[in-house]
């Protein structure tokens, strides 16, 4: 272990970690630190950083140069870190990583399987530089492309080599990048404007904030860069409200990239203006999509528009404009930096570079995690995320958000990009994979998000509007227990009809998660219907706890953590569940450790 | 409640161009510091930008953000996103239903608490996640519902913890 040279200590302020009381964290090495005098020659810092990945262990410290990495740190372990590690040069034996695939405790973050299979290009500096220094950012080789592109390239060489380097628009649809540059760039009339989508309606993931709040300075690089190919001076970068963390990373950054004049007037010395503001969206899940989020820029109802004339030609203000999604523009520098070439050697034949996934579910490892386009399901849930958690099975992957759809195990071998996914029936989307088990509902997930959708429409057109509410009528019977059996092709009929007639890619993709489930687990479906059971346990109306007496070993567990006093017993006898107290949350089960509880439909076939 | 103060409002008017673009960031803003958008500031609004009141109506029914209605001194925040909802989720909003007696969207009669539904946090990792004002709940089971919302003390109507 070094001796000397500076320390730094990096303390991960992503939203996991946050609500795990990082911050705490932070604050506390801080002081300790001070208080410690830490050999002068030693100069410790701490950051706090962006997230890392890895959510499910933190809080999660790092310690360079000496590549430590801690994991589930609390606020009491911090005066043994100074003490041990930082003093002494020792590990805390007990917040190293517990690597399952070799079966012991490992130091550094590169030997876990977690994140050896991974390949950090977007998130290239997430969770390794503090986001509010863009000295941090300039020293890992920020800013270097933009110097490049200004001095040395012409704006249509700029664009080429995009092309050339096959990017696809991370925010859904795949659109290729390069194309919808050089269509804005022909456009003659000015001023044009470029955008970044920072919306991120998906319900269940985090990409596209972790990658503002971990490092704004690559999505204002890449804006740049962008804005100089297609001849614009002026910048829009929309970040969800909520987001209030990655709006004053954003910020911050962008002053400071004033300051040093990456952004203003005359960039760099080469007669390039342009400047980015922020704009806070509303919260409203259909502002992602393009029209919408200009309509929304511009002070109105976030409606979208019939799309028959495109964006590039007539988008904001009437005016040409690039929209592209955060880890879109996050990737541009890095193309720009080490070629085209370098780029499309990553990937398959038609989805380059990589993709980030925010991995969540039931899976042991979630977090944030970034691979080769073209990985195989199986990797990711199985290698980077550790399998299952808690030993069950698994079921199915949602992928896409509420557009996207559910893939059965069947396909765990399907190589996730653009193209296989959408024959999966499901997309890429902007990067939420959920993981699914057997304690997983399909009939529910589906309802889950037609509810999301039913809420999101913004009632414009109505195959959208009245569309989904219908759909989402059915679903509700048919996890109520009153679903027919013609019920199935109604479903398909509506869902069809949709696809067809709506106006904008929310209405279009809203029958995804309905088709899809039905196309893979229709049997579930089949049991709602038809038997009246819930094979998962999660519908209440079809589900009645109970507890196998010859399983239950009498520990008492299920009782304490019933919310309604339904469970009855002494311990060391088996208890039972009084199934007119039981609401049904299933907390019991959850906690057996004998898997003695059970469940059976609401008044046949018991299971 | 109508005798309320809204001189503050004009300050935060007059940060921002009389321009429509900034409609929504006035709306946020007013929104953060009133804990909803009073009719009058509404009509103040519109003498501002020079917009009619329907149109800000309609904005500001829109945006999930923004509620004409005055929000709870508690706001309670579940997180309904997928990987929340997979972790039942949807037991945690049942259990403070039952407690609270409201539903989402909705405050308790004393004003104290609010409860919402939300989409991700972005800390699925401890899902099922809620959020009370700016305070972190991970892992929450229905079993914890009741002693979290104790720590913001009892509701001065007794009856309604039945
Ligand atoms: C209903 C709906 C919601 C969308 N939400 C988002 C979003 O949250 N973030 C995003 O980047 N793109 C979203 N999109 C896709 C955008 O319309 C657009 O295609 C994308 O931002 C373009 O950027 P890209 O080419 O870099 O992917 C959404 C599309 C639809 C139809
Ligand atoms: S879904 Fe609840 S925090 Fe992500």
């Amino acid at each position: 272990m070094s001796k000397h040279g500076n320390r730094t200590i990096l303390v991960c302020c992503g939203p996991g970690c946050l609500s795990n009381h990082s911050m705490d964290v932070y604050e506390e090495l801080k002081a300790r630190i001070s208080q410690a005098k830490i050999k002068a020659e030693v100069k410790t810092e701490v950051k706090a950083t962006g997230c890392h990945g890895l959510c499910e262990k933190g809080p999660l410290v790092r310690i360079e140069p000496d590549d430590i990495f801690y994991t589930g740190v609390k606020v009491s372990d911090v005066p043994e870190i100074v003490e041990k590690t930082l003093l002494n040069h020792q590990v805390v034996e007990k917040l190293l990583y517990h690597e399952p695939s070799v079966g012991r405790k490992v130091i550094s973050p590169k030997q876990t399987r977690f994140y050896k299979k991974q390949m950090k290009l977007a998130l290239r500096n997430v969770g390794e530089i503090d986001p509010s220094s863009i000295e941090d950012y300039i020293h890992r080789g920020g800013y270097k492309a933009l110097g490049r592109v200004l001095s040395e390239l012409s704006p249509d060489e700029v664009i080429t080599e995009i092309e050339k380097s096959g990017l696809r628009g991370r925010g859904g649809a795949g659109f290729p990048t390069g194309w919808k540059w050089r269509q804005c760039a022909r456009m003659q009339y000015y001023p044009k404007y470029v955008i970044c989508n920072g919306d991120e309606g998906d319900p269940g993931a985090f990409m596209d904030r972790c990658i503002m709040e971990g490092d704004p300075h690559s999505v204002i690089e890449g804006m740049v860069i962008g804005a100089y190919a297609v001849g614009s001076h002026e910048g829009f970068i929309y970040i969800r409200d909520e987001y209030f963390l990655a709006i004053r990373n954003m910020s911050h950054a962008i002053e400071q990239a004033r300051d040093k004049g990456f952004l203003g007037k005359n960039i760099l010395g080469s007669n390039f203006d342009f400047d980015v503001q922020i704009v806070r969206g509303g919260g409203a899940f259909v502002c992602g999509e393009s029209t919408a989020l200009m309509a929304s820029i511009e002070g109105k109802v976030g409606e979208p528009r019939a799309k028959y004339i495109r964006s590039v030609e007539r988008g904001l203000w009437g005016k040409p404009t690039v929209l592209n999604n955060v880890e879109t523009w996050a990737n541009v520098p890095v193309i720009m930096d080490r070629g085209a070439e370098w780029f499309s050697s990553i990937g398959t034949e038609n989805s380059k570079g990589t993709k980030v996934f925010s991995l969540v579910g039931k899976v042991q490892n979630t977090g944030l995690i970034e691979v080769p386009m073209g990985m195989t399901l199986r990797e990711i849930i199985f290698d980077i995320g550790g399998g299952i958690a808690g030993g069950r099975k698994f079921k199915a992957v949602q992928t896409g958000g509420p557009s996207g759809g559910c893939i059965p195990e069947s396909l765990i071998d399907l190589p996730v990009d653009f193209d296989s996914l959408n024959n999966a029936g499901s997309m890429m989307g902007s990067g939420g994979m959920i993981v699914m088990d057997d304690r997983t509902c399909m009939v529910d997930v589906a309802r889950f998000y037609l509810t999301f959708l039913s809420e999101e429409s913004c009632g414009k057109c109505v195959p959208c509007r009245e569309g989904i509410r219908r759909m989402l009528e059915i679903l509700n019977e048919i996890c109520e227990g009153r679903g027919q059996p013609d019920d199935l092709d109604t479903l398909a009929e509506l869902g069809e009809m949709l696809k067809e007639a709506s106006l904008c890619g929310l209405g279009k993709s809203a029958p995804n998660p309905v088709l899809t489930t039905l196309r893979y687990f229709k049997d579930e479906y089949l049991a709602h219907v038809n038997e009246k059971t819930c094979p998962a346990g999660v519908c209440k109306n079809l589900t009645v706890y109970y507890i196998d007496e010859s399983q239950c070993k009498g520990c008492g567990l299920c009782q304490k953590n019933c919310p309604s006093h339904a469970v009855e017993g002494q311990r060391g006898q088996p208890f039972a569940i009084d199934e007119t107290k039981c609401i049904k949350c299933g907390s019991c089960m959850d906690v057996c450790r004998f898997g003695a509880v059970r469940i059976r439909g609401r008044d046949k076939s018991w299971k | 409640m109508e005798l309320k103060d809204f001189s503050y409002a004009r300050t935060i008017l007059e940060q921002y161009p009389p321009e429509r673009r900034f409609l929504l960031a006035i709306l946020q803003d007013i929104q953060k510091h009133y804990n909803y958008i009073p009719r009058p500031i509404l009509e103040m609004l519109r003498d501002y930008l020079d917009v009619p009141l329907s149109k800000l109506y309609s904005v500001a029914t829109f945006y999930k953000a923004l509620s004409l209605k005055p929000k709870g001194r508690y706001v309670i925040k579940v997180c309904d996103g997928t990987a929340c909802h997979l972790k039942s989720s949807q037991s945690i909003i049942d259990e403070i239903k039952k407690v609270l007696k409201i539903v989402p969207g909705s405050t308790t009669g004393d004003g104290k608490f609010s409860l919402e539904t939300v989409n991700c946090l972005g800390s699925c990792a401890v899902s099922p996640v809620m959020v009370i004002n700016d305070r972190f709940y991970g892992r929450v089971t229905p079993s914890r519902v009741r002693e979290i919302l104790e720590e913001y003390g009892r509701l001065e109507n007794e009856q309604t913890w039945k």
